[in-house]
């Protein structure tokens, strides 16, 4: 009987990822239970946690995910199964957290171990990987996201995840949380918008004039060899200066630390993915049409708008998505120098060795990165569509 | 009538002398190849003809009027461009790459629709299967006709192609040639076309024009081109192992006939070159056909010693 099944032939990253999930499972603890937030708490594996319902249920499922993967054909039927498999890791996670923590406690700490997050990474990617295989349409891409964060929110909001650590620094700084998320989006669309303003005349100047391309290119990419901590501190000299003996520059806001450095630096960074994209798109347009399009009459900025920049635009927009991904990474960087973002909750855990408030800060720059990285590769899918 | 007027023209970048002192006229409605190896300067020239380069000497005249004083773009839009590889515009549909001249010329809409239609039948392409797909959904034989009816979609009086058929593969070369002929006839456009294919040169032409080095060798009949080389390298361009039949390619069975005759077995039809009606007949195994109108009613006769007297070396 076994032959007549469609069974599927073993692919290697499944292979990989089930070997690594196991070996998460077996050898890197699934929880710390602390008395609290600096303890260095009581390691648990999952093996240990199986007088737990909740992690019986997580196990089989978990191993009903590695057959399927191993085994199943279908994607749809993989991604089903593993989506499940990715609530009750969350789930189990919380419901573990609650029973752990002594009745009516508020400073004990339940802290996420290596292997949940080995197995929520494993997991992911097998939710991915299957949804990958499904090929959506790049606006179905985005509906998932949707779906997925949704389920996210219902998680956050059902409060079964509320004895977790994360969830505790969570509940005592939830009005900072916000203020810096809106800091850190602003600082990173910010510095996206300017550097677009900026780096698209540039490049489109750089392709009309070769001898100053390979000038600027280089210019552009000494200044992102320059560590990101350095690139802050060396701004805020010469911004302290400015802020102290020019009265409008105070007024503006401009200041030795804060968020304009951190802003000048995003910039700074951010230039060099935008202009060379933009001179790479461009010079990707076949010369062919643009022969014809100067032949047939249109004018230079006609052919500017209506052939080169549509013709360049997927170009640049992967160019904007590389800017964008690695600004909400570098934000993080600026709150040493005043900047803010989420970065402050990661600098202000390491400073009191509370890995759980840096979790606060890292979790959410990794999704808010993740999430926006999903968004523009199906933008620059959709308008690649009609003209592929 | 002369059309164009090419007069002294050169252009030099730098040193190097690309186009050398070339004087030509072209006649209204009719068409006239320029062929040379590459690095002839034949691109080049045409490329002067609706100033995408910039001449160095001389002046062009189209209808009278010196180019130079025609602004670039008023110049461009009513000047036919094709060019090989056809240049569509990739993100646009057929219907909007071939409005591009008219909609830039403030044409009304239903104008037009009207001409993308009429120019969409013309090649052959049905216009409700073809307005919307985009370059890349179509093959190259038809990626080709819609770069020429974008070229024509403002009723251009003057159409410049260069190399428009480079791309194509022979049969459907052939095909693209035979539609540019009767599309040519039909518009009465003057068209002035560079190619380095000596056959296609032949096929098409009224008049040919050889270059070489930059300089025009010869400028004349197509007859004359293979009769009356006046420069080695024009006969070394025609080729010596075939110039009889060449020159039988371009002469019509109608105008070298004899009276028609009874009793004759075959039929040729009369629109057939010599070379044709030759290969036929020695096909066919016969000495003797008659010629034949479209209603295959006799109208002459041509028989095998006729055929090859007429093959001979003038």
């Amino acid at each position: 009987m076994a032959e007549t099944l469609a069974v599927r032939t073993l692919d290697r990253l499944g292979v990989v990822l089930v070997f690594a999930g196991i070996a998460g499972a077996g050898l890197l603890p699934f929880i710390y239970v602390k008395a609290n937030r600096i303890a260095s708490g009581k390691p648990m594996l999952l093996t240990q946690l199986l007088n737990q319902p909740s992690a019986i249920a997580l196990t089989l499922l978990l191993v009903l995910t590695a057959f399927a993967v191993l085994f199943l054909e279908d994607a749809r039927v993989r991604l089903a199964i593993s989506t499940l498999c990715l609530a009750a890791l969350i789930a189990t996670m919380g419901l573990v957290a609650t029973a752990f923590t002594p009745e009516g406690s508020t400073v004990a700490r339940m802290t996420p171990g290596g292997g949940f997050w080995v197995l929520l990474a494993v997991t992911a990617l097998v939710v991915s990987d299957a949804l990958v295989k499904i090929r959506l349409s790049p606006w179905m891409r985005i509906a998932a996201l949707a779906l997925y964060a949704c389920l996210l929110v219902l998680f956050l909001r059902s409060g079964l995840l509320d004895s977790l650590s994360i969830m505790r620094e969570y509940a005592n700084r939830g009005d900072q949380f916000w203020s810096e998320a809106l800091t850190h989006v602003k600082l990173a669309f910010g510095s996206l918008a300017i550097s677009v303003l900026i780096g698209l005349p540039l490049g489109i100047v750089c392709f009309w004039v070769p001898k100053l391309r390979s000038a600027l290119l280089q210019g552009l990419s000494l200044i992102q060899t320059i560590p990101s901590l350095a690139l802050f501190g060396l701004l805020m000299l010469p911004l302290g200066y400015l802020a102290a003996h020019v009265p409008l520059a105070a007024a503006l806001g401009v200041s030795g630390i804060g968020a304009a450095p951190a802003l000048i630096a995003l910039v700074l960074y951010s230039l060099l993915p935008v202009v060379a994209n933009t001179v790479v798109g461009l010079e990707g347009v076949d010369p062919a049409v643009r022969d014809a399009a100067s032949g047939m009459g249109l004018t230079r900025r006609q052919i500017l708008t209506g052939i080169d920049l549509p013709l360049a635009l997927p170009v640049i927009v992967t160019g904007i998505r590389i800017v964008l991904v690695q600004s909400i990474g570098l934000v993080t960087v600026a709150a040493l120098i005043g900047g803010g973002g989420f970065g402050v909750f990661i600098f202000q855990g390491l400073g009191q060795t509370a890995m759980d408030l840096v979790l606060l800060g890292a979790v959410p720059t990794v999704i808010f990165a993740f999430s926006s990285a999903v968004i523009l590769d199906a933008v620059v899918d959709s308008i690649r569509g009609p003209a592929a | 009538m002369s059309m164009i007027d090419i007069r002294n023209v050169t252009k030099r970048y730098g040193e190097t002398t690309v186009v050398d002192d070339v004087s030509m006229s072209v006649e209204k409605g009719t068409i006239t190849v320029i062929v040379g190896t590459s690095g002839s300067g034949k691109s080049t020239l045409i490329r002067m003809i609706n100033r995408l380069v910039a001449k160095s000497d001389g002046e062009i005249l189209i209808d009278g009027r010196n180019v130079a004083d025609v602004p670039e773009t008023e110049l461009r839009r009513n000047i036919g461009y094709v060019i090989q590889g056809n240049g569509l515009f990739p993100h646009r549909t057929v219907a909007q790459n071939i409005a591009t001249v008219p909609q830039l010329l403030g044409w009304s809409k239903t104008r037009i629709k009207a001409r993308v239609d009429e120019l969409l039948g013309l090649f052959n392409l049905d216009p409700k299967a073809f307005s919307l797909k985009y370059p890349h959904q179509l093959s190259g034989g038809e990626q080709q006709r819609v770069g020429v009816a974008r070229a024509l979609a403002a009723e251009p009086e003057v159409l410049i192609m260069d190399e428009p058929f480079g791309a194509l593969d022979p049969v459907i070369r052939g095909k693209a040639q035979d539609d540019l002929l009767a599309i040519q006839k039909q518009f009465g456009t003057t068209v002035i076309l560079v190619t380095h294919d000596m056959d296609e040169a032949f096929h098409l032409a009224n008049r040919i024009a050889v270059m070489r080095g930059g300089k025009l060798l010869q400028y004349s009949m197509p007859e004359k081109i293979l009769t009356e080389p006046a420069h080695p390298f024009v006969q070394q361009l025609t080729g010596t192992t075939d110039r009889a039949l060449k020159r039988m390619s371009l002469l019509s069975l109608t105008s070298s006939m004899a009276p028609a005759k009874v009793g004759l077995d075959h039929g040729l039809p009369q629109s057939l070159s010599l070379r044709d009606a030759l290969a036929e007949m020695i096909w066919q195994g016969i000495d003797e056909a008659a010629v034949e109108d479209t209603a295959k009613e006799p109208v002459g006769s041509i028989s095998m010693s006729q055929l090859l007297e007429l093959g001979r070396k003038a």
